[in-house]
Formats: C-alpha cells, structure tokens, sequence
C-alpha cells in the first residue's frame, strides 16, 4: 500500500512539474510581458527597466530554473500589475469562484446522478427519452451559449435576475444553473450507461433469483458496482472546481479565478497565470488521487492488487 | 519409419508475473520440460485443465512463442526466428485454428475473401485460379457458393469454424494445431466438424496437435495422447491404451471423470481440491496434493519418467512402485 | 404460507397433492419483441425428483427456468402456468415471488465467476439469503453461514465468510453458489448449466457434490446441461428440448437404452463414445433452427430423416409411448401403430 501511494505521488508532483514547465514555456513564448504591461508606447529605457525588473532579460532557461527554485521554495512570484504577491492575489480569488462551482458541482450530482439511475432502470420509458434528449441537448450547447440565452430570456426579457455583477443572492442563480447543466447532462448519460451495464450482468440476476427484492438489489447490488466508473468522472469534476468556471465567470462579470486568469492572461502577468495553473494543476492532481484511493475502497479487486504490492 | 513431422525436445517456458500490481515478480512455469513427436498424417492429443500449458505448447509448437530452453523441430529442421521471412515461409506449412472462430476472421470480409488472402498474401497464381481454388476449398469443408460472400456474422458457429478451417488449409499445410476446436459447438454440430476434420486429414496427410479438454473427441481423432498437470506431461503413449487403461493417477481421475451419456453408476474418482496456480507449484510431484496413493517421496522427488512395456512414457512415484522390474511383460 | 415454508426444512415436508406434483408447468411460452423463443412447456416436477434438461444452443432450456422464476427481462412477454404446489407463480405480485425464490425455488448459473457480485463479500452474499428467508440475524449469521460453507466442502470455510468472489477459483465460486442456494431450504434447485465454466475434475466435484445434497436434503434438482452425460450420470429423469418445445421426456435408463424422437436418436448417434469400437460419428446434418425462422410444424422436421409430408405441417403433441416416457413424433408414433398392427394380425392368424 506505502509502495502504491509512494508511486502514485511520485506520479502526482510529476504531472505538476510538467504542467508547470508548459505554462512557463507557452507564456513566454507568445507574447511580451513588457509591452503588454507597460503599453506600445513606453520609452525604451522604461522597458528595459522593466525587463530588468522582472528578470525578463535573462536567458530562457535561467528564468525557468530560477522560476522553478522559487517554486520549491514556495515563492510563487509577484503580479507584474499590481506588484502584490500573486499568490495572494489568486487566493483571494478562490472563494468567489467556489461560491459559484460549489452549488453548481452539487447540483450536477444532485440532478445528473438521480436522472441517469432512473433513466437506466426505465430504459426506454417516455422518461428515459425525455432525459436523455436533455442530457444531450444540455451537453452539446456550450455554457456561454446557454448562459448568454439564460441572460436574455429571464434577466433581459423577463427581467426576473439580474444580468451578472454580485452582491445578492439573485446574482448567483443564473451562473450557477449555466455551470451546472452541462455537468448534470454528461452525469446522467454515464450513470445511465454505468447502470445499464450493471444491470446486465449475472449476478444481477443472481440477486433476483435469491428473492431480494429489485428496490434492495438496485440499491445493495447494482449502485455499489455502478459507482465505480462514476466516480472517475465526479473526480473530474472535483478537480475542476477551481478552473471550471473560466468561460461563465466572464459571462456574468463574476469576480472570480476565472475571471483574473482572462486578465492575467492577456496582459501577460506570468506570475499570476502562472500561480493559477499551478493551482488547477494541484487540484486536479490531487482529484486524481483521491479517486484512485476511492477505486481501492470501493472496487475490492483493486484494493487487493494494491495491498499484495506492499509486502 | 518415417520422419517426425514436428518435435519437441524438452521446451521450458518461464513467464514472470507480477503477484498484485506491484508485487515480487514470480516466475511461473508455463511449459515445464516437455517433450513431444507427431508422425506425419497422424493426431497428437494434449490434454489437460486450465493452466496445465497445453494452449502453450500449442503456440510454441507453431513458433508463436518461444521456448526458455528446448529446441521445436519441424521435419527434422529447428523453425527459424518468428516473423523472419524464412518463419513466414515455413508458416504456411503449419496453421493453426482456434475455439472461437468469430476471433480470427474479420467481420467485414466475406468469406471467400478471407479464404483466398492467403494466395493473394503469397502471390500465388492468377486471380482466378485463385478464386477457384478459395470456392473449392469452401466447398471441401461443406460450404457450399452461396456462403462464399457472407460475412462471419451471417454463419452458424460450424459454419464458421468450417470456413476458418478453408482458410486455414488453403495453403495446404502440413501440420495444424488445433487448440478446442470443437469445444463451443453444439453436439450435433460437433460431430459433423469433427468428421470433417478427420476426412480432411485423411485426403491432405494432415498432422494434427489437437488441445483438448474433452476426452471423448479426443478418443474419437487421436492416435497418442499425451496428458498434461501443471506444465509437465504426466502420461503419454497410445490414445486407446491411456483411456482404457490409465496408469497415472491424475489421467486416470480425468478418465473416470468423462460423463457418459447411459452410464449411471459407476465407481468416479473425485480429487481433492483444484489444480494449484502454476506461480505456486507444489515441490516434489506437482499433482501431489491432490493425488489419492499419494506417497512419502512424491512430496519432495519430483519423478522422472519410466516406459511401461506397452511403450507408454508415465511420470509417477506410484507407478514406479508397482513395477518392479521394467522388463515385466503384459 | 411462504413465511412457514422458509423457515421449515425441505425435507419435513409431507407431499400435498395426490400425484406428489411440486412444480407443474403447463402451456409456457415466452415472446422476446414478436418472436417466440418457447414454444408451449408442459412438465411435472416430483417432490425430491431429479429432473435433466438437455438441449442444444437455442432449444429454450435455460429460457424455461428463468420465465419460470420471472428472471427474464420485462421485454420478454410470458404466458402459461407455473404452480408450485398448486399456487400461480406466473404474475404475482413481485412480493410473493420474492419470497419463492431463492426461498422454495433456487437457481445457481453456468459461471460462477460472474454470478457472484464482485464487490459484496461472498459470506454477506450467502447471509442475505439467510436473513431473508430464515430469518436468520446477527452473529448467527455468521455461524450459519460457515456451517454451510462446510456442507459444501468449501476449503477453509471460516476464513473464506470475509473474502471476495475474485480470491476464490471458478470451482469454489459454484461452491458459494450451492451454499448460497442452499441456504434457503428450498425444495427445489435449478441448476443451469452448474459444470460447463468448469474443468474436468472439478465438474465431477461439483456433480458429484449436488447428488450428495440432493440426497440428504430432499429437495428436488432441476439440472440444465448441453452435455447428454452429464445429465445421464446425475439425474432420474430427463426431457429433451429442441427449437423451443419438449420433444422427449422419460426416465434416464429408458432415454438411453429406447431413445423415441428422431432427435434424441441422433443426438446420442453424434456423440463420440468412449467405450468400445470407434466408428465415424453421425452428425445431425443441417442447423439448429434461429427461433425468427422456426419451421411451421415438427421444429424438427428440416433435419428429420424420418420426416413425412405430416411432419412440416402440424406440430407433433408429446405422446406416451411406453410408461413414463414421452415422445413428440409423428413418425414415430405412425411406425409404432403399423408395428403394433402387424403384431396383433399375426397374434390373430
């Protein structure tokens, strides 16, 4: 288990490192921080200054180790516009955008997760149809779509919420019901799939043949064996609680991560795209992780694999 | 007397698996020191359960995999290194078919095309004669034109495995290892396939390796039979002498085993246990704790093979003990 | 009823109806999306009796016992009777058949493997049965399920309550299957092809295992197998299936030594044997029929060297022809009445 968990971790930080250095690279690479921030029009001397500054006048590679021991020493660099820690920055960021994908995580799984059990054990009923078109319909519109014609139909039209900024409780409804269909509609088609596979298998009917009743097999038999694949996807969505919010945080001018990674993007603050990345790649990392650990509780097949390999 | 078709000179195969995902790596006798020979024209039977390495055998047989240690000889000459030219060559001379055969034939060709690539692969002749020689083919395994541009899907499972049989023979080969080739067929249509099989061996002077767990086939298409436990032989010889009088103990279980169809009471040999994990083999005799005259030196000595006066080659402790002169007559 | 039924053993007791029937099938057929996969099942189930079903690929051998149990999946459309001591299994409310099975009537399946949930410890697989339907509760549980872990012969039977299906082989998960089964008391026990997953010597372990209960428990086997031996080795009585009907039933010896129906005839001629001379065997020639394109009359009758004009027309009834043994023949019965034709005129000239 030690040997598994050792490996698994190793396997972790390298993903991050990798990300990291990808971020470093295609940032660098497509564009010059100096000119963005200081603006076209900055005397030369001011820009030479400024590559000074920031360290921008050394070669690639001595920026990358530099930037990477800093990382190892949790110096993660600081706003190239507004000069505080960007770190600081981006963490206080974090809630705003958490208000948003909490409720919206839970409504995927409130929603998604129900639809596709119920669509897989009435397969083919009217409800099925009904929930699948949905689900369909709800995963191929992009979010900003569907948030922009939220927007229209019930601020605009109806004018019942408000458009996007913050400050109420109204504020919050259309972004979080944007965030989250997408994600209850990829749910529910995999859980009815994951399901209907379920139910299919031999020892399905071996639970029916035993005479327990089908509420108490779907229930004691077939959900335990479903929630094994199920789980790699709420994982996924676990770990994009932080960058999940990117597209309908600018649609609704939500002051959130999503929302500074456009800026910091744009004006080339590497430091703070930098810092978000860092930490997107971390939560997802670590999403990963738990998942996997989840696999060995929930799939004992897997857990014995895993324990054998600690003799 | 002729020139074996195929040898095998005490072929060892050693995989190494991991025990759980990250475990020690064990190494697992697959195919322990055996040694085999087919005549020409006639059928070799390997018999056993699941992990005795027959299947293995089998593809060590054709070159599919190669042995640790022993040396494979194909009439008289060692099989070059695989997928060589030479190896390709020589391959057309030894085919093989398996249990499922939707697994080896291509959903979306017909049949006729599937029967004929081997020409079109090697070239040989024109297009017709070609074409002829696939419709030909089809029909001496009894499929008649009309299956020739059907897809696999569109067969029975006889009629599938008669047309992996065309494929398989469309090359005339003289060798081919059957591994369950009837196994999954229903009773009724077994028979016709096994028929089919033995004429074809007959009319081609075809050598059989034919893999079986089913004794009663086996009696039906073998001349020899060599019975397998764990990656040994543990007795081989004459087909009607190990059934109708086994000596080591393990053949002779599998032999009381064979349900008969009208036959009620009858004294059946049931083991103890299950046949070990070929990663854990027992010491001594490998069939040791499951053998009922089982002895004190089986335990730690493993036994060599004796020949009994028949001309059967036995490996047991037991036997060896019953025998106390190799030269007792029948 | 049921309640009293599972917790009482099998064996105490005492024969209801007259003719000792426990399970009478009559008139079952079952229609997946239009087509019909069984043809009409007559049968009688004896209390204690062990029954052989044997039939090839698509002959409706399996399909019967699960219709039976109403483990078929709500597409199939199933009509008849089935009466487990004169009560109506077929269509009752889904309460009073889970009390039934696994309770009076258990099945067991051809893999093991995958007939046991994978991510459920096997001693909690077999205590549901228990706790259902012997009321059985707490560490008893437990107790009971080790002791009947050692009825099986399952190695190691205390250790083996906490382990998972995948720790255990293929012929110890039909171990777990027969305990599981057993558990219930029931007084029947389908066994669907209960060997085929399984190697030589273990199917003779396992064979060998459920004539052992059958016999100490009383309780009646239905056994489901392709393979003509198995069955004759196990059972006192055997019916032949093909194309979704009975073609022949009798007791075993009679089977054997008076095979009736064409088809019994030429499936016993296919088999290779295994004592005496060899001979080339005697294949069926043609296919087992697909149930969409089922002849008209005899599902035999394309493949019959004994077919007359009759035959591709009407559907044979199963028919006595001797005591206890049935035939659905037309042929057959016409040879049978010119024979007996020509004993009786000699008898009188």
């Amino acid at each position: 288990m030690l040997r598994f968990a050792a490996i698994r971790i190793l396997r972790a930080v390298l993903t991050i490192a990798l990300v990291v250095t990808f971020a470093f690279l295609v940032l660098r690479l497509s564009g010059d921080p100096a000119r963005s921030i200081m603006g076209d029009d900055a005397s030369p001397e001011a820009m030479a200054a400024f590559r000074r500054e920031w360290g921008l006048d050394q070669p690639l590679w001595a920026q990358y180790l530099h930037y990477f021991a800093a990382i190892l020493h949790g110096e993660l660099g600081r706003s190239m516009r507004g000069g505080g820690p960007a770190l600081d920055l981006v963490l206080g960021r974090i809630p705003a955008t958490l208000m948003l994908t909490l409720p919206a995580l839970l409504m995927k799984l409130a929603i998604g997760i129900p639809a596709g059990i119920y669509a897989a054990l009435h397969r083919d009923s009217a409800i099925d149809r009904a929930v699948m078109v949905t689900a369909v319909a709800g995963y191929t519109v992009p979010s900003f779509v569907l948030g922009l014609v939220l927007v229209q139909v019930l601020a605009i039209w109806f004018a019942w919420l408000p458009t996007g900024g913050t400050g109420s409780l109204q504020h919050l409804i259309l972004p979080i019901i944007t965030l989250g269909v997408g994600g209850a509609a990829v749910l529910a088609r995999f859980v009815r799939s994951a399901m209907l596979e379920v139910l299919g298998q031999p020892y399905i009917r071996t639970a029916s043949a035993k005479g327990i009743p089908w509420a108490a097999v779907v229930r004691g038999h077939a959900l335990p064996n479903a929630a094994i694949p199920t789980v790699t996807i709420v994982g996924f969505m676990v770990g994009n609680l932080i960058a999940g919010a990117v597209v309908v945080e600018s649609v609704f001018s939500w002051p959130g991560l999503g929302n500074l990674l456009v800026v910091s993007v744009t004006a080339r603050d590497l430091a703070v795209v930098q810092c978000i990345l860092l930490l997107v790649a971390v939560a997802m990392v670590l999403s990963n992780l738990i998942v996997d650990f989840l696999y060995g509780f929930l799939d004992p097949r897997l857990a014995e694999a895993n324990s054998t390999g600690g003799h | 007397m002729t020139e074996n078709i195929l040898e095998l000179h005490g072929i060892s195969r050693t995989y190494s698996t991991r025990q759980g995902l990250f475990g020690r790596k064990v190494p697992v006798h697959a195919v322990d020191e055996v040694s085999l020979s087919l005549q020409p024209g006639q059928t070799l039977a390997l018999v056993g359960e699941s992990g005795s390495g027959k299947s293995t055998t089998g593809r060590i047989a054709l070159g599919l995999e190669l042995p640790n240690s022993g040396h494979v000889l194909f009439r008289g000459a060692e099989l070059p290194p695989a997928h060589t030219s030479a190896w390709r060559r020589m391959r057309t001379h030894m085919q093989m078919i398996y249990q499922d055969p939707l697994a080896v034939l291509d959903r979306r060709l017909s049949i006729l095309d599937q029967v004929r690539e081997p020409l079109d692969i090697h070239d040989i002749g024109s297009a017709s004669e070609r074409n002829n020689k696939a419709l030909a083919m089809l029909d001496a395994v009894g499929l008649n034109a009309n299956y020739a541009s059907s897809l696999p899907h569109q067969l029975s499972g006889g009629q599938r495995q008669r047309a992996v049989l065309a494929r398989a023979l469309i090359m005339q080969p003289a060798l081919l290892v059957c591994d369950e080739p009837v196994s999954a067929l229903d009773v009724s249509i077994q028979a016709q396939v096994v028929n089919l099989l033995m004429d074809l061996q007959k009319d081609l002077r075809l050598s059989l390796l034919f893999i079986s767990h089913d004794l009663k086939v086996v009696r039906q298409v073998s001349q020899r039979i060599a019975v397998m436990y764990l990656g040994r032989i543990v007795e081989y010889g004459e087909t009607n002498l190990l059934l109708s009088n086994p000596t080591h103990p393990y053949t002779k279980a599998l032999v009381s085993a064979v349900p008969v169809a009208g036959r009620r009471t009858r004294e059946r040999i049931i083991l103890k246990g299950e046949p070990p994990n070929p990663a854990d083999r027992p010491t001594g005799c490998a069939f040791h704790p499951r053998c009922p005259v089982v002895r004190p030196e089986c335990v730690s000595v493993s036994p060599t093979f004796s020949t009994l006066p028949d001309g059967r080659s036995v490996a047991c402790h037991a036997v060896d003990a019953a025998q106390p002169t190799k030269e007792v007559g029948i | 009823m049921a309640d009293l039924v599972g917790t009482a053993p099998a064996s105490a007791f005492p024969a209801t109806s007259s003719s000792g029937a426990l399970l009478t099938i009559e008139g079952l057929t079952v229609d997946f999306s239009g087509v019909r996969v069984l043809r009409g099942i007559d049968l009688t189930l004896s209390r204690g009796e062990s029954l052989g079903i044997v039939g090839e690929s698509g002959s409706g051998k399996s399909v019967t016992w699960l219709a039976t149990l109403g483990l078929l999946p709500r597409t199939a459309n199933v009509s008849g009777s089935v009466q487990l001591d004169g009560q109506e299994m077929l269509g009752v409310a889904a309460s009073r058949l889970d009390r039934i099975r696994g309770g009076r009537v258990a099945m067991i399946f051809q893999d093991p493997s995958s007939a046991l949930n994978p991510v459920i410890r096997i001693g909690k697989q077999v205590g549901e049965v228990l706790a259902r339907h012997q009321g059985v509760s707490g560490a008893n549980i437990r107790a009971e399920t080790k002791r009947l872990f050692d009825l099986v012969g399952l190695p190691d039977a205390a250790r083996r309550f906490d382990a998972y299906p995948h720790e255990l082989s293929g012929g110890q998960n039909q171990r777990v299957m027969i305990a599981m089964a057993l558990a219930g008391k029931p007084d029947v026990l389908v066994a669907d092809e209960p060997t085929t997953a399984l190697d030589a010597t273990i199917q003779a372990q396992i064979l060998d295992l459920l004539t052992t209960i059958r016999r100490e428990t009383g309780m009646a086997l239905v056994l489901i197998s392709h393979d003509l031996g198995v069955v004759s080795e196990t059972c006192e009585r055997i019916m032949v299936m093909y194309g979704g009907r009975v073609v022949e039933a009798a007791p075993s010896d009679s089977i054997f030594a008076n095979p009736q129906h064409p088809y019994t005839q030429g499936l016993l001629a296919a088999l290779p044997p295994f004592d005496g001379a060899l001979h080339r065997l005697i294949p069926i020639e043609g296919q087992v029929p697909e149930p969409a394109n089922m002849p008209p009359g005899c599902p035999f009758a394309p493949r019959c060297a004994q077919r007359m004009t009759v035959c591709k027309e009407t559907i044979p009834p199963l028919t006595q022809t001797e005591a206890g043994h049935f035939s659905a023949c037309i042929a057959g019965a016409v040879t049978e009445a010119r024979q007996s034709l020509k004993v009786h005129k000699s008898v009188l000239a």
